[in-house]
């Protein structure tokens, strides 16, 4: 295979970027709403009705403990959500991809400009997500105004290896099963709603491979002003190296589908 | 450079596994061209314009486009041809203009100029009065014009188009075939594929047929007609009997005689002359069609079946 950058041009890039937000413009009002709305709900109904439960944990309260695991995981879930129905569409019925296929585009522009496409969705459900927990009083550090660019790379970490998925298979039915045996499981067990401490030590190793938990170490340090488990190093690089493989592996995908 | 052929190929071959769809042809099409490819369901003209675009790769082979090699200089290839696919893949949830206008950004059209393009080019297909609606809603025939006017958004210099005209009503397709008529005659060069034996005639200067991944004749529509077909067709129907059961009382009228299930084919110079030796020997013909010969019979006679059926 070729190397990456030789496959991928600024201009190709921006040009399926500017066909995205084309189409998403005709949506934004409703999916903004939502994005504010899903993470004021969890703030609510776990932080506060379970908190009451809960008290504190490592001394802080629960509130402020979660917060920066939903903000993590609130890019997570958009990454996946738009990676997997609107890519295998885009393939099989709208066929998107093989018109630009017949153009300058190439697979590498066509993935990175929908990664660009999803992070740019990502960073305002996180920043919007992030005023509203400010006023909550969730937020007691100034490292909380990094967040959005660990939520960017979380994104890209979950959004790449999911575009590579959906880009591989022929029926949403597949969905499913990266639901329930990937999304749910990541979001429970990743440290958002509880420390992995808590998991059984034989399984505390999956939730390390999980991007989503070095994501939300990294935003509990920087929101809570405390120092990560792992050095910040090596959760950045962890998700780096995994947002970089599942980039290679989504153009490979890509390439093998639209090649006859 | 008007000798160097924009399209060059020899011994193309196009395989799927086990199967070969495209086996061995040679081709060569000159600026300015219009060139045809007419075939049967099946016979490896999707296959060929497919290479042709450079989104599938020749099985073996040499190919060139504009000079240039698809394997190593597909971007540059594609960058400057137009491509309109048997099936559209238009963007349903945009407008008419945003799929003019985000196709034209895929090629480098600065913002403006794609506007303008936009602009000019739903008027040449008469889709300026939808120009704000979404795709989803039109007609085949309105979504087929509007791949077509996509395929010239770059200003290509090879219009690919395949199948341009199937599925469409007559009026619709007289007017793509007028609009097709006004690029030919601007200068561009047209590569189309077609069922469409009339199509054919009308737009192409030139064709090959082809059948079962290979080609099986070429040449102007004319001078196929003369070469494998007579000037004159009569196409005779006899009510209950079978086709099969008159022939062997039509020896020798015409120079030749071709079953069909519903009817016979006698070619020959003269087809009033046949029409009066059929009815010499008896026959009651119910009905009598005098014709000129069209590529139908060219491919009939070449592959032994009818191309639309
Ligand atoms: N991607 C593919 N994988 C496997 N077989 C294919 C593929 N594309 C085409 N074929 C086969 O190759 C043969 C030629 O197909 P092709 O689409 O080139 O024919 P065509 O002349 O365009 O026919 P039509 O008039 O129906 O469009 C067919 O038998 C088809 O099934
Ligand atoms: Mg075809």
């Amino acid at each position: 295979m070729a190397p990456l950058t030789t496959q991928v041009t600024a201009r190709s890039t921006l040009a399926v970027l500017e066909r995205n937000l084309t189409l998403y413009r005709r949506l934004w009002r409703a999916s903004v709403f939502s994005s504010f709305v899903l993470p004021v709900l969890f703030l609510v109904g776990i932080g506060l009705g379970v908190g009451s439960h809960v008290g504190a944990i490592a001394g802080v309260d629960y509130v402020s403990w979660i917060v920066p695991g939903v903000l993590a995981s609130t890019a997570f879930q958009l990454a996946v959500g738009e990676s997997t129905y609107f890519v295998l569409s885009d393939f099989r019925w709208v066929r998107a991809y093989h018109a630009m296929r017949a153009t300058p585009v190439q697979p590498a522009d066509m993935v990175c400009g929908w990664l660009l496409y999803v992070l740019f969705r990502a960073e305002i459900a996180v920043v919007v997500f992030l005023a509203v927990t400010a006023l909550f009083g969730a937020l007691r550090s100034p490292w909380a105004l990094v967040t959005p660019l660990v939520c960017g790379l979380v994104t890209l970490a979950a959004a790449a290896p999911t575009m590579a998925f959906s880009a591989s298979i022929d029926h949403d039915s597949y969905f499913a099963l990266l639901f329930r045996f990937v999304l749910i499981p990541s979001t429970l067990f990743t440290g958002v709603f509880f420390p992995v401490e808590q998991l059984p030590v034989v399984v505390r190793p999956l939730a390390y491979l999980s991007p989503l938990w070095h994501g939300v170490e990294l935003e509990r340090a920087a929101t809570l002003g405390t120092t990560p488990p792992w050095p910040v190093a090596a959760h950045l690089g962890y998700l780096l190296v995994f947002t970089g493989a599942g980039v290679a592996w989504a153009v490979h995908a890509f390439r093998k589908r639209l090649q006859d | 450079m008007s000798e160097q052929p924009l399209i060059y190929a020899r011994g193309l071959v196009k395989r799927f596994g086990e199967f070969t769809a495209v086996d061995g042809i040679d081709l060569e099409v000159a600026p300015g061209e219009a060139f045809g490819f007419l075939g049967p369901n099946g016979a490896g003209k999707s296959s060929t314009m497919r290479m042709i675009s450079c989104v599938s790769l020749p099985t073996a082979g040499e190919l060139r486009i504009l000079g240039m090699d698809p394997s190593r200089d597909g971007t540059t290839i594609r960058g400057r041809l137009g491509v309109c696919p048997q099936l559209d893949n238009l963007d349903p949830d945009l407008s008419v203009r945003e799929n003019l206008t985000t196709y034209a950004r895929y090629f480098g059209i600065p913002r403006a100029v794609a506007r303008r393009r936009a602009e000019e080019l739903l008027d040449f297909v008469q889709l300026a009065d939808r120009a704000g609606s979404k795709v989803e809603p039109l007609s085949g025939g309105m979504k087929r014009r509007l791949t077509i006017a996509r395929a010239m958004v770059n200003d290509p210099d090879i219009v690919l188009l395949d199948e341009p005209t199937t599925g469409l009503d007559p009026q619709a397709r007289h007017l793509l075939w007028e609009r097709l008529f006004q690029l030919k005659r601007r200068g561009t060069t047209l590569v189309l594929t077609t069922h469409y034996m009339d199509e054919a005639e009308q737009l192409c200067d030139r064709l090959v047929v082809m059948d079962g991944g290979r080609i099986v004749a070429q040449g102007s529509p004319r001078s196929l007609i003369e070469t494998y077909s007579t000037p004159e067709v009569v196409e005779l129907r006899f009510g209950d009997e079978r086709p099969a059961d008159v022939l062997g009382k039509l020896d020798g009228v015409g120079e030749r005689v071709d079953p069909l299930p519903d009817r016979l084919l006698v070619y020959a110079a003269d087809g009033d002359a046949a029409t009066a030796e059929v009815h010499r020997r008896g026959l009651t013909p119910s009905s009598v069609l005098v014709r000129r010969s069209t590529l139908e019979d060219v491919f009939l006679h070449l592959t032994g079946r009818t191309l639309v059926d």
